[in-house]
């Protein structure tokens, strides 16, 4: 990722936006940190966020006329957060330990202020913070001109607490010092710049400058070099005084570092936010009220107040998204984190197993409010990964293996229909359909077959997704030009497809229908349930998009007398599997965490149209039904013993390939009456596994062909170790890139008892002696 | 990745040699990186024992190390 992109992208995450009332806030007070602060009831937290944007807090948080309180999105659903009371709590009631002040730092230049109201004030502490020599000019023989009239809300012992702030060495104060317009000149010689802290063409304003003059409202510059004023036309706030003080203080500042005036002031003042904070769903409440309107709000009421803040943030992507949310953070630290990891020349790239953690189904992107897709980032930098000779084997090695056993002759077919020449049409059930139910794939062509016109030929092969998600691009590319020869020897027919990944791979290039689409469409028999069937359907993610299908899927399910109850996210909504991107094999922690979260949202019964969706599901326990469970259900057993479909186990991956050369052998033979040679090898190696170990070694990964190999090899030479306590052998063989190891017993009838399998990738170098 | 302090004691016996395993220096490699650890294996022929706990235990923890290297 190129630095200009990384910015592109986190431009689009706007989680770290502020909140709208800190956004409307001239001098943007962290509310929603205050709200936080107070829930807690960490008082010295709530006040050193006062403390941190405030000037005086004591006085403004008595007085502030609170901007924040009408954009606070509480008052969307009830009323908005009482801010105005809860500060005056927090500094009435709660006394602030500031900690020990930072050793000042001096500079010669003199500022003139004239003016000792909030916004002089404001501008006189700012400057004096910054170490510049201030001179504050106050007509009155006190500092802080309209304070002295709130009385009640602002008593003059809390006037004189504050402005203790001003006790600086480098800040001195002029009372009863009125400045008149022929003073003018004489001071702009002595200062170096001068802020005329007055109300804006009020009379005293007016005074100085004369009629007629102008101020630049974003700078509080005016024609006059080094001589700012206020240029606040709005009605009086006390909040925008202190803004305007700050606005002047960081002009002066700039003009005396020979600074820009201008630059990348736009966060000045208030301004619009663009946090996106979804509020569906959302009860509405009215404010706390006080017991005792006169005495303000009581701890008790003041946290419960508090509580009423929706501590507004997006995360609507984190929220939608298991792995987004297992990480901890949110697109903007992510893209950051894998840009980093990008770049890493040397050292350990801890982002790894992140980015090969997403699904890459694109469900982030739809939630969005600025249509951000990580999968995209994430699969762009599996791609680099793998150019770069950096991808971990371990995070993809085994579902690339599958990949090329499905693509090799132990599955793959391309036949046109029994008896034609050509096809118009070429049924394409994909790998996981045909390791899953191998039957459904055989009933399914067969009514193709009867049903459609014009030749419906075969091909069985994968269509490459894995290479695709696991970021190699030159496998896909292979195994995507090996398809469309076979593609095109069939004539270049019509692919219909049965699983979403398939027709997500072929859609931008070839023409493809969904098998969906295709049986709805068509006049077959359907099993029509005797009672009203109540199901939720598992959407494919990656056929999110392709709203024809998921009618086609619900039409079809209407017609089999079923009623669809929609997840909260279905559809184009739709959650992955844990199985898209290769998520299972990359984080298999992760990726049963997606599909617990993902069965509790709803407790009917499931029915998912990708084969894997169904097998992930059944493998976690979750009631699911492939919807040609639905359209071909499975005939009567033994009598009185229908099996439940909704209950079929996940097949695994032994199973799997063993489903895949079946079927490829079955067709052939039923078919197109071709035979295949008998097998021999492995297969002679017949095992007894235990449930317990049969699902031990799936979860680690090993095929029972696998085991069979290291059995084979190590009868045949000799090379085990045996445990002369029980008879048990020992053995392990390295195909290519794994070592597997197979702890079994000879049992008397010349069968393999499996007691144990377990594999490590790194290499033992074993100087053999014979 | 185990020395010879815990080094576990074992039922195994090679089963060509019918020989009592015994530590001994072997190399391991992964993805161009290689080590020299001390594992039992045996003494006449050197078959090398990986036990189940080591090679999910510190083998696996060693190797997902090395793959983000």
């Amino acid at each position: 990722m190129e630095q200009e992109e990384l910015r592109r992208l986190e431009s689009k995450c706007i989680q770290e936006s502020p909140p709208a009332c800190t956004a409307a806030c001239p001098i943007h007070v962290d509310a929603r940190k205050l709200m936080l602060a107070i829930q807690n009831e960490d008082w010295q937290g709530a006040l050193a966020v006062l403390w941190q944007k405030q000037p005086f807090p004591r006085i403004i948080s008595r007085i502030c006329d609170h901007p924040c309180e009408e954009a606070c999105r509480r008052g969307e659903v009830g009323d908005a957060v009482s801010s105005s009371a809860l500060e005056r709590y927090c500094v009435t009631k709660h006394t602030y330990k500031a900690p020990p002040a930072r050793p000042a730092i001096t500079k010669n230049q003199k500022v003139a202020i004239i003016g000792g109201g909030l916004r002089g004030l404001t501008a006189a502490l700012d400057l004096g913070k910054k170490g510049y020599q201030v001179t504050i000019f106050e007509k009155e023989d006190r500092l802080g001109g309209k304070l002295w009239n709130y009385k009640q809300t602002l008593t003059p012992d809390v006037i004189e607490e504050d402005l203790k702030l001003l006790n600086r060495p480098n800040i001195e104060v002029r009372l009863n010092s009125q400045v008149a317009q022929e003073d003018l000149p004489l001071i702009r010689e002595q200062f170096k710049s001068v802020f005329l802290a007055l109300a804006f063409h009020g009379e005293a304003a007016l005074a100085l400058l004369g009629a007629g003059y102008s101020v630049d409202f974003r700078t509080c510059a005016t024609s006059l070099e080094g001589v700012f004023a206020s240029g606040y036309e709005g009605k009086p706030s006390p909040i925008q005084e202190v803004a305007e003080g700050r606005r002047a203080a960081v002009s002066i500042d700039r003009y005396l570092q020979g600074a820009s005036l201008t630059a990348s002031r736009e966060w000045d003042g208030e301004y619009q936010t663009n946090l996106y904070v979804n509020l569906k769903g959302i009860e509405p409440q009215k404010a706390v009220a006080m017991a005792n309107e006169s005495a303000g709000y009581t701890q008790e009421e003041a946290v419960a107040e508090a509580k009423r803040c929706l501590n507004c943030q997006c995360l609507e992507c984190v929220k939608a998204c298991k792995f987004l949310e297992f990480y901890g953070k949110y697109p903007k630290k992510y893209l950051r984190e894998i840009y980093n990891n990008d770049a890493i020349v040397k050292g350990t790239r801890y982002a790894n197993k992140m980015i090969n953690s997403c699904s890459l189904c694109g469900l982030c992107e739809e939630v969005c409010p600025h249509e951000l897709n990580m999968g995209d980032v994430c699969l762009a930098s599996r791609e680099g990964m793998v150019r770069n000779n950096r991808m971990p084997p371990s995070a993809h090695d085994f579902a690339l293996e599958d990949m090329a056993f499905s693509n090799s002759e132990e599955f793959t077919l391309t036949r046109h229909q029994p008896g034609w020449t050509q096809s118009k049409y070429v049924f394409f059930p994909g790998c996981q359909l045909s390791g899953s139910s191998p039957k459904h794939v055989e009933k399914v062509y067969n009514l193709l077959a009867e049903k459609l016109q014009g030749g419906v030929g075969l091909m069985l092969r994968c269509c490459g997704a894995p290479a695709k998600w696991a970021g190699e691009q030159e496998i896909y590319q292979k195994a995507q030009e090996a398809l469309l020869e076979q593609w095109a020897s069939l004539g270049k027919p019509q692919i219909i497809v049965a699983c979403s990944s398939c027709f997500s791979m072929f859609k931008d290039h070839l023409p493809v229908l969904s098998l969906w689409e295709v049986l709805n469409a068509t006049d077959i028999p359907l099993p029509v349930n005797p009672t009203p069937y109540k199901v939720a359907v598992q959407d494919a993610c990656s056929t999110r998009h392709e709203g024809s299908i998921h009618q086609a899927v619900r039409e079809l399910l209407n017609k089999l007398n079923c009623q669809v109850e929609e997840l909260p996210y279905s559809k184009e909504l739709t959650k992955c599997c844990g199985f898209g991107g290769l998520t299972a094999f990359a984080n298999k922690a992760l990726a049963k965490e997606i599909v617990a979260s993902r069965s509790e949202e709803s407790s009917l019964d499931y029915v998912a149209y990708c084969a894997m969706c169904r097998d992930r599901f059944a493998a976690s326990g979750k009631r699911i039904l492939h919807l040609l469970d639905l359209i071909f259900p499975a005939e009567d057993g033994v009598v009185g013993e229908k099996e439940d479909p909704a209950t079929r186990e996940d097949p695994g991956f032994s199973m799997r390939h063993e489903n895949r050369r079946r079927l490829k052998k079955q067709l052939l033979r039923e078919l197109w009456q071709e035979a295949l040679d008998e097998e021999g090898g492995d297969q002679a190696i017949e095992l007894i596994m235990s449930e317990e170990v049969r699902k031990k070694a799936e979860e680690r990964l090993i095929l029972t062909e696998d085991i069979q190999q290291v059995i084979q090899v190590a009868e045949e030479s000799g090379r085990k170790f045996v445990n002369p306590e029980n008879g048990h052998y020992l053995a392990h063989y390295r195909p290519s890139r794994v070592t597997y190891w197979v702890e079994y017993e000879v049992l008397e009838d010349g069968r393999y008892m499996v007691h144990n399998a377990y594999s490590h990738r790194m290499e033992v170098v074993e100087e053999v002696k014979s | 990745m185990s020395n010879k302090d815990n080094q576990p004691k074992t039922l195994w016996k090679c089963g060509k040699c019918n020989a009592e395993l015994s530590p001994g220096t072997i190399v391991v490699k992964y993805l161009g990186n290689e080590l020299r650890v001390e594992e039992l294996k045996c003494p006449h022929c050197g078959l090398v024992l990986i036990t189940e706990e080591l090679a999910l235990g510190k083998m696996y923890e060693v190797e997902q190390s090395l793959e983000d290297k």
